[in-house]
């Protein structure tokens, strides 16, 4: 190295959010490239592990995409101020919709996603409605009862098959048919949710998780958007959940397990909270992670615990948030005046 | 006719009177100053005006309209804008995008036709008048690391780019320098030239009493006084309760 003396290390943030995010990164193939390799390299990556996989592995791939969806939305709800405890509410009312149309109206798996997807997200904010006021805590307390309470209403009244559940039902035509679904989901979820998060539309959703008084005093009906904001993300999970019901050919009250909420925000932690790209990055550790500490046995859970809280100590702002704070800063050396 | 007419308000937190039988009528492009001790129920009374809190009785009219009991958000798109004495940015943003937060308002989209897209252009617009330097980094700042003086700044601009009628300024004065406040006092004086009215609380009195047309005193919830700014320097009583015995 050169003599250092009379040098100093300067950091710049490439900036390219603030200057423009189409044109200028038009100018050059390296700027292009600046932008499409942390987006490409993933997608690539994910579906040639998808496809190239053992057909037990390619069942985690599919496992994993569900919880990087639950991950996204839970991460979306909370950029928009809802602290959700109950991604299992949105996902079993999503599962059951679907399954219940499959089993007693004979629907086919082209019809039953959609509808599920659509109506899983419009009942659970018709059931959120009453509490949207609600916030923080107390809002996480009603999203994390709910289902429990789904549960056992299902398990005393025998509706819906009861405690057996409903069996039987259509399955994907093949592993592939899965695979491809799923993932194009997940793709299409992330990608989408984080242009609209970024758009003028989508920040008045920031802004009410930054301040909901000052958001008021902008003028803006935040409860219409909390509600906005909790059918996309509810519908989100409802599509999971029916994706998962034709998946395992059955629905019951397992789909309401705590796993279904408590995953998503565990991954969401490690991967970076508010990123929306993070907690996908943290369920596509988290879940396969889980898969290779099974032959641990009973000591899976503790290196599973392990590596949680090695995560949240050494990285408390989540590994998308470095990755990307390191990816976006350029260190070199300049010559003192 | 008042713009806003406040009669009879009243509202106790348990045991305490916060605001007790409040009436004041606000004039049309004039700058009515509160002042009162800490704790004597000016932002309650703000409060009252803007939704935020419900008072047990009395009725806030603006323009005839009664507001209480509507919900905060449809008394700023009326066109009462309220400036928090805590700012409230949203520190995620940069500067500039907290103000596409009031821009996609219902009474900025009804008044400008809504276009989308150049909302940044006149976001920049409105933070370069309050004094963001427009070539600098600054508007394109994230909130989180802006400056107290700033974020001040900020809270004004919200105010303006709502085309608000009534700017209620909430101790904006606090906490900045007196360079910084010589600086703000050319921009309300010209929201007052260009036909607004301003409410001002405000415990800087040399400041405010420069461009109030009129000052109100409280103390324990009430008004003790009312009238122009001089009267108000010589009363008796208002120097006990607040400006200290000696001025």
């Amino acid at each position: 190295m050169k003599n250092r003396e009379n040098y100093r290390k300067e950091r710049i943030d490439r900036c390219i959010k603030a200057r423009s995010d189409d044109i200028y990164a038009l100018s050059s193939y390296k700027e292009m490239w600046y932008l499409i390799f942390p987006r490409v390299v993933p997608i690539i990556g994910i579906a040639i592990l998808a496809y190239f996989l053992p057909l037990y592995w390619k069942k985690v791939v599919i496992t994993t995409c569900i919880f990087a969806m639950l991950a996204v939305s839970w991460d979306f709800l909370s950029s928009c101020g809802l602290l959700s405890l109950g991604q299992a509410l949105f996902f079993g009312i999503g599962s059951y919709t679907a399954g219940c149309l499959n089993h007693y109206f004979h629907f086919p798996i082209y019809l039953t996603i959609p509808i599920a997807t659509i109506c899983g997200g419009f009942i659970s904010t018709i059931l959120l409605l009453p509490v949207i006021r609600l916030r923080g805590i107390y809002f996480a307390m009603v999203t994390l009862i709910l289902p429990l309470m789904l549960a056992r209403g299902i398990e005393a009244t025998h509706v819906f098959g009861g405690n057996e559940g409903i069996t039987g039902l259509s399955p994907f035509p093949n592993v592939w048919v899965e695979l491809t679904f799923i993932i194009a989901g997940m793709w299409a979820a992330l990608f989408a949710l984080r242009r609209f998060i970024s758009s003028d539309y989508g920040l008045i959703f920031v802004s009410i998780r930054d301040n909901d008084r000052a958001t008021m005093a902008s003028g803006i009906n935040i409860y219409a958007f909390k509600a906005q904001a909790l059918f996309i993300g509810s519908s989100i999970c409802a599509f999971c959940g029916a994706f998962m019901t034709h998946l395992y050919m059955f629905t019951g009250i397992p789909v309401f397990t705590m796993e279904f909420s408590i995953l998503p925000i565990a991954a969401s932690a490690i991967g970076g909270i508010g990123t929306l790209a993070g907690p996908l990055l943290g369920a596509f550790i988290l879940v396969p992670l889980s898969e290779i500490l099974r032959e641990f046995g009973s000591l899976r859970v503790v290196f599973y615990g392990l590596v949680l809280v090695v995560c949240v100590v050494a990285l408390p702002e989540g590994i998308f948030h470095y990755l990307s704070r390191k990816y976006n800063e350029m260190e070199r050396w300049v010559r003192l005046e | 006719m008042a713009i806003l007419e406040i009669k009879g308000v009243t509202k106790s937190f348990g045991g305490v009177k916060a605001v007790e039988d409040v009436s004041v009528n606000v004039e049309e492009n004039t700058l009515l100053g509160i002042i009162g001790p800490n704790g004597s129920g000016k932002t309650t009374l703000v409060n009252i005006i803007t939704g935020f809190i419900k008072p047990d009785k009395g009725s806030v009219f603006f323009k005839g309209k009664e507001l209480i009991g509507l919900p905060p958000y449809t008394i700023t798109n009326l066109g009462i804008g309220r400036a928090f004495q805590m700012v409230k940015p949203f520190f995620h943003l940069p500067a500039f995008k907290n103000l596409i937060v009031p821009l996609s308002s219902k009474r900025v989209r009804s008044t400008s036709g809504g276009g989308y897209g150049d909302k940044d252009a006149i976001a920049l617009d409105i933070l370069e008048e309050v004094g963001f330097e427009r070539d600098s980094s600054v508007p394109y700042k994230t909130a989180s690391v802006l400056p107290h003086g700033y974020l001040k700044r900020l809270e004004l601009a919200r105010l303006i780019s709502l085309k608000s009628e009534i700017f209620i300024l909430d101790e904006l004065f606090s906490g900045l320098s007196i360079a910084e406040v010589t600086s703000i006092l050319p921009i309300i004086e010209k929201i007052l030239f260009e036909g607004n009215t301003v409410i001002m609380i405000e415990h800087r009195l040399k400041e405010l009493f420069r461009i109030a047309n009129k000052v109100i005193v409280f103390n324990f919830g009430r008004i003790i006084k009312e009238g122009a700014p001089k009267e108000i320097l010589e009363d008796e009583e208002v120097k006990k309760a607040y400006l200290g015995v000696e001025v």
